[in-house]
């Protein structure tokens, strides 16, 4: 257990460079995955494992701030349908040609509305952010709450837009000649995300701004006795991960064709804290873990029974209650590496 | 005018409503420190179990009894088994394991009483309609609610101001530790204001049965508005929560009622109703950040 006290900056090289061969590795597997499930006869675990890989994504992002920062926002969902919704929307104004309020253009083409989605989560956590970043602990949780719900009826109240219904995209975004229809497509351009994402996340956690973000969630007033002051950093962190949040629910769009306001239901935010909490808070790739394992469980018990969410409650308390630092924990533990921090 | 009437006392009935739970919550907030997600499934039990034996019985005083009881009973058993495990914990396991029971509370409640909503028939004494303003008749459940809620307002304000477990009540809120270490018999005070607050979520299940449809997740739609009159009201104070849930209570039925109609003044009708509703769905949620705006600690704050 010794080698868990090593601060991650200051871990010997060697380490260093087993860790990015593994992880080189894993991404070089991660990527023949849809071409060898099919030789498997497993042709329907691409799209299960594409939903992984979304979700990954809005899991890690809400890790930014869930865990890293100590911010627990149980609105996390909203920022996931915003993103969506921007491509559904964008999309059906292109497919019936009039313009969006008379003034922007609706687009198919994914490298314009998928930036654009990033762009509005992004703009809607700076908002709401910065309103819910002006109190702290339980009535942090439930304003975050509140706002998602408030972004939920506002979308159920769309008609325009489907309303309760939804919105149903014809076609996926067109990405330069590629068919997103096709599962193992579908399923690289997800993994392609997630691993910009996880790097840009690696990138910001190690930054001075991700020390200071780590030191809020560690003591805040001893942060601000250093002569920082926490506010401005709390919310770059909450629009990032509303940014990426956003991304997750473009690629959604884009894979399931059908956006609604479901997607923005205060039961999404709930379950991507479980993936975060299962995966292990405040690691990269826990949160990876947890939402393969909550979306695996998912399917698996969901194939078992009708009552899935029966035996799932139960299941949570226990993890809740017996098994601290999440799946990452468990097995960092059993390799001898912890967490950076206690 | 009369029209206006009514809808401030149905403002007032959805006040009183949130304001039963709002105290169960903050109370729980309050003392124990608990944030409580499944407050929201009491008020589903409190439904559900007074719909069952009011149907069984046909009698609605037998209905609200079991009500009250299963949902007081309920609220013992999960603070027992559950939450008890969870008052030295952070926010957020208090959060991820409350998620887990309501998972389990509405999958349990659909596998007992189906997807279809159950209706709950008025008792007979009570469905009827008095004219208190002249030339406005208003249904006399409504207006029972209405007293029942001021009532229990009434006698909480008795409780916590002028009764030992009251002044324990208090003390805890203000200094937990501080409590604990006089010798007070801390766990039987946290079981005893679960239960109390578990037994004011059922009642206003109870009550809301007749009114709206018992179905599966009334309690999570509920909940959320009260999340908003806590964080409006300030967390932690049972004052707070009288008044934000009395002014999101009024706000949400008045919009609701009136904002298409003035829009209907200013625009096309088919857009000013589709703006209305909109606006109107989400104008609590506007109201509670206007007022973080200005007070970010709420209304009333319990501490400083």
């Amino acid at each position: 257990m010794a080698r868990a006290a090593v601060e991650p900056g200051l871990r010997p090289l060697a380490w260093e460079m087993r860790g990015r061969v593994a992880l080189a590795l894993a991404f070089v597997l991660l990527a023949a995955l849809p071409f060898v499930l099919p030789l498997l006869g497993a042709q329907a675990v691409v799209g299960l494992a594409t939903r992984m890989l979304i979700y990954a994504i809005a899991a890690a992002s809400l890790n930014l701030i869930l865990g890293y920062a100590g911010l627990v926002s149980f609105g996390h969902a909203a920022y996931y349908g915003v993103g969506a919704y921007v491509v559904g929307i964008l999309y059906a104004h292109w497919a019936s040609d009039e313009p969006l309020l008379g003034l922007v253009p609706g687009t198919d083409q994914f490298l314009l509305a998928v930036p654009a989605a990033v762009i509005v989560s992004g703009l809607a956590a700076l908002v709401l952010g910065a309103l819910s970043l002006r109190t702290s602990g339980v009535q942090f949780i439930m304003i975050t709450l509140a706002f998602a719900q408030m972004l939920f009826f506002l979308f159920v109240s769309l008609d325009h837009y489907g309303g309760d219904d939804g919105l149903i995209m014809r076609r996926p975004n067109a990405l330069l000649g590629l068919n997103l229809r096709d599962d193992a497509t579908m399923y690289l351009v997800a993994l392609g995300a997630l691993a910009l994402y996880l790097l840009l996340l690696s990138r910001i956690v190690r930054s001075r701004f991700g020390r200071v973000l780590s030191g809020i969630r560690q003591d805040e007033r001893r942060v601000i006795a250093l002569g920082i002051e926490p506010y401005p950093y709390k919310l770059a962190a909450f629009v990032i991960a509303g940014m990426g949040a956003g991304l997750a629910g473009a690629l959604m769009a884009n894979m399931t064709r059908f956006v609604s306001p479901d997607m923005l239901h205060w039961t999404k935010s709930g379950e991507f804290m479980i993936m975060v909490i299962l995966g292990g808070v405040g690691s990269l790739f826990g949160p990876v873990l947890g939402a393969a394992c909550l979306i695996g469980l998912e399917y698996v018990l969901a194939g078992l029974t009708e009552d899935w969410q029966f035996y799932l409650g139960p299941l949570l308390v226990l993890v809740v209650l017996f098994a601290r630092g999440g799946l990452s924990g468990l097995l960092g533990r059993r390799a001898g590496v912890g967490g950076s921090d206690g | 005018m009369s029209l206006i009437l009514e809808q401030i006392l149905n403002g007032l009935q959805l006040g009183v409503t949130l304001f039963l739970l709002a105290a169960g919550l903050t109370l729980v907030f309050g003392i124990m420190g608990v944030i409580n997600l499944a407050h929201g499934s009491l008020f589903m039990v409190g439904a559900y179990a007074a719909a069952w034996a009011a149907g069984r019985t046909g009698s609605y005083a037998l209905g609200a009894l079991a009500g009250l009881a299963a949902a007081a009973l309920i609220g013992i058993l999960v603070e027992f088994v559950v939450l008890r495990r969870l008052y030295d914990r952070n926010h957020l396991d208090q959060v991820l394991a409350t998620f887990g029971l309501i998972l389990f509370f509405n999958q349990g409640t659909a596998m007992l009483f189906g997807r279809q909503p159950l209706f709950v028939d008025m008792p007979a004494l009570l469905s009827g309609a008095v004219e208190i303003i002249p030339g406005v008749p208003y249904p006399v459940y409504r207006l029972a609610v209405i007293a029942v809620g001021l009532l229990v307002a009434a006698g909480l304000y008795l409780l916590i101001n002028h009764t030992r477990i009251g002044m324990l009540v208090r003390a805890g809120a203000t200094n937990r530790e501080m409590v604990r270490a006089l010798g007070v018999d801390v766990r039987l005070l946290y079981t005893l204001v679960f239960g109390l607050g578990a037994l004011l979520a059922g009642l206003a299940g109870l009550m809301a049965g007749p009114l709206s449809s018992v179905q599966v997740g009334m309690g999570e739609n509920i909940l959320i508005l009260t999340f908003v009159v806590v964080v409006i009201g300030g967390i932690g104070s049972v004052r707070g929560a009288v008044f934000g849930a009395l002014l999101v209570g009024l706000a949400d039925t008045l919009l609701r009622a009136f904002l298409p109609g003035l829009l209907r003044g200013v625009m096309a009708g088919p857009e000013a109703d589709a703006l209305g509703a909109g606006i109107s769905s989400m104008g609590v949620y506007l109201l509670m950040a206007v007022v973080l705006l200005l007070r970010p600690r709420g209304l009333f704050p319990a501490h400083g």
